[in-house]
């Protein structure tokens, strides 16, 4: 029982560490210029197919750095040209902007690389199982994931908490006037944050294509859990957005593991599956495990409204 | 000078264009018309697209060889978003058009709302009656409870495909004991968990349910938790109805955790699968199917390898996969041309117990509701398929053919005759 316990943690912190690539420029983007960016699991996509595409040429590891760069300029020009714009006219149509973009690049993708799904898959150096736990593989790629995202954890870190790139981000982030007063280039540091965002995003989809499928429905499916951790964790904040992902991550992957229900464990206390209370007393751990995470976004926003770590309200 | 003869070409261009798109071109041809009813937008767009191209090759090649009585056969897409009140507003429209016949496959609840507006217009427009004929929604309730004169499946059933696979897997007891059902929550999903754990019983099978798991569509991204119960249950074999990214995200977690259990499943072998799953479920998954591209070569059917090939070249991202919509397509233009015209009811008569010499052997519309019974294959994935499916590297073997008897189930239906 006890591995079956480790080996189900593990599988939630590789799944918490792939949402907090997504989410952690989510964050940045969403407490910095408030806008909820619907666009930035596209981003996530998109890493995913560039990877692929690049990948074809030159290798893993070579597309491996390549793939976020080219979203993240991607990310800038986007920003620059698009949501700049479209930012004079208040946070609704920025919203719409974004709406409609996630839209415009899934059609893009779905005309340049097909429907069906790519065949993108992990380097064969990769493509080996590192230990097995309760007759269960760990394969090295999940190993490759989580030192990937601890790396990016670190170097998100450091750069905004020892750097001085870093001090003027976070100084953006809730006085973004004052900032200006003291004559740096606000929106060039927006533009800067907002494809630095999409990057990290790109490297998520980079190692997530892989381990999920590379299509271009993979955005849709991404798109409302990285807002829950954002909300969660709260705006604008990296550790909030690392402590939410790994809870969703762990909590998710405990519900569908264990079968556990109420009344299976209390026992019945004579209460009938049937009406309202009796269907929850009965209702087996699995079916929650999809509603948690919403769950936690509604009691996050009745609760403790600016999350986790975050500074500012939601 | 220059500029005139630019404007005359232009003009000619237009006046050519405008004549070839026009109903005028065919007026003295009256193609016979099919609406396909299928999302052609949004998230199942590819689905609906795959299926618009096997009707379109296979009208054209019926087209080739004379057509139906002398007429062309026309397809009429419509873009249904896999909603079923849209589906109903367009049989609604194809009915207003005068179209004959409707078409659809993906989603049972889809077909179970097509079916009955077919059924309501029938009741009060008998003077344009239209025929539904299923090529894909196998819930079987449309062949029992629900069915009806006006619809036909070419697809064969869920209750049907288990019927034929645990009749397979009494003939090969010893590797299958324990047996972990996991499908997607809903009626599809449902049926195959209750369904599945009767016939355990009702076959004698030598066999075990040791689990069974009901997950939400398209929500679930890491399957590593399901694969974990997978292997405390002991299961050395996994049925499952999933299809799309709910079926390759399985197999790959289940291959990624080194799991040794055999996958049986309806859509192995098309919806984008083959492609995500790669060569990771080689050995390992199987799918039931009425044909798949390697029985051609198997069977020696040149004619029909020569028909997958000329569809591929047509058509390269994706394969010749609805077997079904050939022998739809050739038994609606025999039942045509015995009825002599293509008034419903005629059609309907001329289709119920009609016979077809399909490549994979005769098969039978059974005139009680409207089933159609064929041979069904139980493949296994094979990097050495000569035929891969959707460039993937991967085709599928034949393990077994289940003879048209084993594949065939008892029905309720009792339909209301005209």
């Amino acid at each position: 029982m006890l591995d079956i316990i480790a080996y189900s943690i593990l599988n939630g912190v590789l799944y918490g560490m792939l949402l907090f690539m997504m989410s952690s420029g989510l964050t940045l983007i969403f407490g910095m210029m408030g806008v909820l960016n619907f666009a930035h699991a596209s981003f996530y996509m998109l890493g995913a197919y560039f990877a692929y595409t690049v990948g074809l040429a030159t290798g893993f590891w070579i597309a491996l750095f390549l793939a976020p760069i080219l979203v993240g300029v991607l990310g800038a020009g986007v920003e620059r040209y698009g949501l700049r714009r479209v930012h004079q006219f208040g946070h609704v149509p920025e919203l719409l902007f974004t709406f409609g973009l996630a839209y415009v690049i899934e059609e893009l993708v779905a005309l340049f690389w097909g429907t069906v799904p790519v065949p993108y898959r992990m380097p064969d150096i990769l493509d080996f199982t590192v230990f097995t736990m309760a007759g269960l593989d760990y394969s090295a790629f999940k190993v490759f994931i989580l030192g990937v995202s601890i790396f990016m954890f670190a170097g998100l870190w450091i750069l905004l908490k020892k750097t001085r790139a870093g001090l003027i981000i976070q100084g953006s982030l809730s006085r973004p006037d004052m900032v200006s007063a003291l004559g740096h280039n606000v929106p060039m540091v927006f533009t800067l944050v907002f494809a630095f965002g999409c990057a990290l995003a790109g490297l998520g989809g980079v190692v997530g294509g892989i381990q999920f499928v590379t299509d271009p429905g993979m955005a849709f499916m991404m798109g409302p859990i990285v807002f829950v951790v954002v909300v969660l964790g709260g705006l604008g904040s990296v550790p909030g957005a690392l402590i939410a992902s790994l809870l969703i991550g762990i909590l998710q992957t405990f519900f569908l593991s264990i079968n556990f229900s109420l009344a299976g464990s209390i026992g019945t206390l004579g209460i009938e599956s049937g009406g309202f209370f009796g269907t929850l007393w009965h209702m087996e751990a699995t079916r929650l495990a999809p509603v948690l995470p919403y769950l936690l976004l509604v009691l996050t926003l009745i609760v403790r409204p600016r999350g986790i770590l975050g500074k500012r309200e939601a | 000078m220059t500029r005139n003869k630019k404007t005359g070409i232009f003009t000619g261009t237009v006046l050519g264009l405008a004549v070839a798109i026009s109903p005028f071109t065919y007026a003295d041809n009256h193609p016979i018309r099919i609406a396909y009813i299928e999302p052609l937008s949004g998230p199942f767009a590819n689905v609906g697209d795959a299926g618009l191209k096997h009707f379109r090759f296979a009208a054209e090649k019926i087209n080739e060889d004379g057509g139906i009585m002398g007429r062309d056969v026309e397809i009429v897409a419509m873009d249904n978003k896999q909603s079923p009140s849209e589906s109903v507003q367009l049989v609604q429209r194809a009915v207003d058009d005068g179209i004959p016949f409707v078409t659809q496959g993906n989603g049972s609840n889809v077909a179970g709302a097509m079916v009955e507006a077919v059924d309501r217009n029938n009741r009060r427009n008998s003077d344009n009656k239209v025929l539904y004929l299923n090529y894909a929604a196998v819930d079987p309730a449309l062949t029992n409870e629900r069915c009806s004169f006006y619809h036909f499946r070419f697809d064969a059933s869920s209750a049907i495909k288990l019927e034929a696979l645990t009749n397979y897997m009494k003939t090969k007891d010893d590797a299958i004991d324990d047996i972990f059902l996991i499908n997607m929550d809903y009626s599809h999903g449902q049926f195959i968990s209750k369904r599945m754990k009767e016939l355990v019983g009702e076959k004698n099978l030598d066999a075990e349910i040791v689990g069974d798991v009901l997950h939400p569509i398209g929500q679930v991204r890491d399957f590593a938790p399901y694969v974990s119960r997978i292997q405390q249950s002991g299961a050395d074999t996994v049925i499952s109805g999933n299809w799309g990214n709910d079926l390759s995200l399985l197999v790959r977690a289940i291959d990624s955790a080194g799991v040794d259990v055999n996958i049986y499943t309806y859509y192995g072998g098309g919806l984008g699968t083959p492609a995500a799953v790669g060569p990771s479920g080689e050995d390992k998954l199987y799918q039931i199917s009425e044909w798949h591209a390697d029985v051609n070569v198997d069977e020696g059917h040149t004619e029909y390898e020569k028909w997958f090939q000329e569809f591929k070249s047509r058509y390269p991202e994706i394969d010749w996969y609805y077997h079904r919509i050939y022998n739809q397509m050739h038994m609606l233009k025999n039942a045509v041309e015995k009825a002599g015209s293509t008034d419903s009811d005629a059609v309907a008569k001329a289709l119920e117990g009609m016979t077809f010499q399909s490549q994979t052997g005769q098969i039978t519309m059974r005139a009680k509701d409207h089933q159609i019974l064929q041979p069904m294959y139980i493949s296994i994935m094979d990097t050495d398929a000569k035929y891969d499916a959707d460039n993937s590297g991967v085709g599928f073997r034949t393990i077994a053919k289940i003879p048209v008897e084993q594949a065939t189930d008892e029905t309720s239906c009792n339909m209301k005759r005209p």
